[in-house]
């Protein structure tokens, strides 16, 4: 390895670096913004409180109510229709928390409350350069912007609280080039599955990815969060794309990004960012973006995924056949043309205004099949609030959807949006883990375009078929 | 935390590979803001059946698996989220060391902050203990090694702090405060930026 030529992750490594690691000991690693929920904070801020230890730096903190929030409207007199007693309790301990510990909350009232991988960056919070963290494993998505972004445990929320530091051993690299153009009809979230069926959920323990190539400098932003939100499902500690102009034209004027002079300072640091011509990696691996087909899962990991159309794989053990059974899915036929119950679009995953644009594209002037109801669940207050500017919520309530509050809502469904027993969702979030859209939920991972499709067909079913009625009645 | 030096237990085993956080503890249990009493909710939606009743198909509810504070799970354990109630609620049904050939690198790092031993083992050693369910081990962290009830010794490594940790219950928060006044330096130096 050339010493002096580093790649992105060094150099995001190097520049939070309090203490190196030794053989013995990991080394400190400094923490600029640190994002915080309802879920995974409380036992943390009562660790500090039986210390006596206050919030080194409430200013790099940001809190967020989403995971356990409901998604319907307030009722008559203006009360949450919480889930449970108990998920109210958790969020009403997130607002003492914030206010005893003096850190800064978008709550009910804010106009920035949404999806907390949503939030910091449409707030500007997330910018290029920066170390963040979060009590979730889906921190991932931040590392569109070139920051190096991981999900932590409750205990180390703790820790950062207390000294805005963390101990950590630096991750290997894994270099993921991906050029050429993807097809049209896919997405970011087609190229994730794609990718991750390809290296596996568990190809990325221990590395941090970085996304390199044509394929990905063409990517917007919100696709290129797309890309990073799912890396984790391979397993990867965080995901890494090299911020360019498209970064920078996304954060100009942002509420929390720099202004004026400062801009023009971070600017420069942020061109300096991304890794050095000749830097090498631990790994390296090549794709064709032209391979991409739309693309869905079929098992109960991420790593099971087929193209709509190819014959679902044969099993190839013992797992793979319970996965199959518990899906109710049939090797040697294709996952296209299989009944769907419900539609998820949301998540932050794909909960982001161009995800609702192309999901509403197609639901334009049509009514979704009478087996299937869907939810569309906004990722933020803004995002919400810039699709009904644009008539979005109104889209997708003539199709007979439900336009919700935003929040994580049947991504984890924790909130009481959950699926029965049995029922297939094709849903734009992440994980279709057994009883993850609730108990016996069957998941079929999708991107928008497909989740929107399959809506308006009652199966799974290809947005290319609806796409090309369209070309055809405008001609 | 209390020092952990040895254990000495029967193994539970969960062969299935890729066993997320959602089936060591689904979604729906973390509503709450306390970190005890879990333990019941561990592998929920595996361990019972729909009536409330202990599915009997599920290992570990099998007599002999009863008691056994060693599981020995398939590769990949623990991937997902990053909730630490998974290691809560493993520690609180009585699990105290967790044996695979792969475990997801955040569930590792919270098992072992939280005194929940996470032992990655060599393909060899791992395949033996799937296919020999309901043994007596004898780990040993100082000297890393795990006894077999032969006498046979299989060799582990874990990562030089999280044994240092686990052997005289550090405190890890207390050993970043430590380095207050290097973190102190470090937002100097960075001025304006820090
Ligand atoms: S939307 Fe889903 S994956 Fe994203 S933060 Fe919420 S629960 Fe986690």
């Amino acid at each position: 390895m050339s010493a002096n030529k580093r790649t992105l992750l060094d150099k995001l490594w190097d520049s939070h670096q309090v203490l190196a690691e030794t053989k013995s000991t990991p080394g400190i690693l400094y923490i600029d913004l640190h994002l915080i929920h309802e879920v995974t904070s409380p036992q943390a801020f009562d660790e500090l409180r039986m210390r006596g230890l206050p919030v080194r730096r409430p200013d790099r903190v940001l809190a967020t109510l989403d995971h356990s929030t409901p998604t319907t409207p307030t009722d008559d007199l203006g009360q949450h229709l919480y889930a449970n007693a108990e998920a109210a309790a958790q969020v009403q301990q997130l607002e003492i928390n914030c206010m005893q510990f003096g850190v800064k909350l978008h709550g009910w009232s804010s106009e920035h409350r949404g999806i907390v991988h949503v939030i910091g960056p449409e707030l500007g919070a997330t910018q290029p350069g920066m170390t963040i963290v979060c009590g979730d494993s889906h921190t991932t998505t931040h590392g569109a912007f070139g920051a190096l972004a991981f999900g932590i445990g409750t205990t180390e929320v703790g820790h950062v609280l207390a000294t805005q530091c963390l101990l950590q051993r630096k991750p290997k690299n894994f270099a993921i080039h991906v050029e050429g153009k993807l097809p049209a009809e896919t997405s970011a979230k087609d190229l994730a599955l794609h990718l991750i069926g390809k290296i596996g959920v568990n190809g990325g323990t221990g590395y941090v990815l970085e996304f390199r190539g044509s394929a990905i400098r063409a990517l917007d932003m919100e696709q290129r969060m797309t890309l990073c939100n799912m890396s984790i499902e391979a397993g990867a500690r965080a995901a890494l794309i090299a911020p360019d102009e498209t970064t920078f034209a996304y954060l100009k004027g942002r509420p929390m990004a720099p202004q004026g002079e400062a801009w023009d300072r971070a600017l420069a640091h942020w061109r300096a960012l991304p890794s050095d011509e000749g830097a090498s990696y631990d790994r390296e691996q090549r794709f064709d973006a032209a391979d991409v087909r739309p693309t869905i899962s079929y098992g109960t990991h991420p790593g099971m995924v087929t193209t709509l159309h190819a014959p679902v794989p044969a099993p190839r053990d013992l797992q793979e056949r319970r996965a199959l059974e518990y899906m109710h899915v049939e090797s040697g036929k294709p996952m296209a043309g299989m009944p769907v119950d419900l539609v998820f679009l949301g998540s932050c995953t794909n909960s982001r205004l161009g995800d609702l644009r192309a999901a509403a594209e197609l639901l334009r002037g049509r009514r979704i099949a009478s087996r299937v109801r869907m939810l569309v669940v906004p990722g933020s207050v803004a995002v919400q609030r810039e699709a009904e500017a644009e008539g979005l919520d109104q889209v997708f309530r003539a199709a007979g959807a439900e336009w919700r509050e935003p929040g994580c809502s049947m991504c984890i469904a924790m909130n009481g949006d959950l699926a029965k027993p049995g029922q297939l969702v094709v849903s734009t979030s992440n994980r279709n883990f057994e009883g993850r859209q609730g108990p016996g939920a069957r998941t079929v991972l999708a991107s928008p375009r497909i989740a929107a499709a399959s809506a308006l067909a009652g199966c799974i079913a290809d947005p290319l078929q609806f796409a090309r009625a369209q070309t055809e009645q405008a001609a | 935390m209390k020092p952990f030096t040895r254990l000495h237990s029967c193994t539970a085993v969960l062969a299935h590979e890729n066993i997320d956080t959602d089936r060591i503890i689904p979604a729906r249990f973390l509503t709450t803001t306390g970190r005890e009493g879990l333990g019941r909710h561990a592998f929920h939606d595996w361990r019972y059946q729909a009536d409330g009743s202990p599915d009997p198909d599920f290992p570990l509810n099998h007599p002999a698996a009863q008691g056994c504070e060693i599981l020995v799970a398939g590769r990949n354990f623990g991937c997902g989220s990053s909730r630490e109630h998974a290691p809560w609620a493993l520690l609180d049904y009585g699990i105290r060391a967790v044996l695979s050939s792969e475990i997801a690198d955040i569930f590792r790092s919270n098992a072992l902050r939280n005194g929940l031993l996470a032992v990655v083992l060599g393909e060899a050693e791992h395949r033996y203990l799937l296919k020999h369910p309901h043994i007596e081990l004898a780990i040993d962290i100082a000297a890393g090694t795990i006894e077999l009830p032969d006498g046979g010794r299989f060799r582990f490594e874990i990562d030089a702090f999280a044994r240092h940790c686990l052997l005289q219950g550090v405190d890890q928060l207390g050993f970043l405060q430590q380095h207050a006044p290097q973190i102190a330096a470090f937002e100097n130096q960075r001025g304006a930026h820090a």
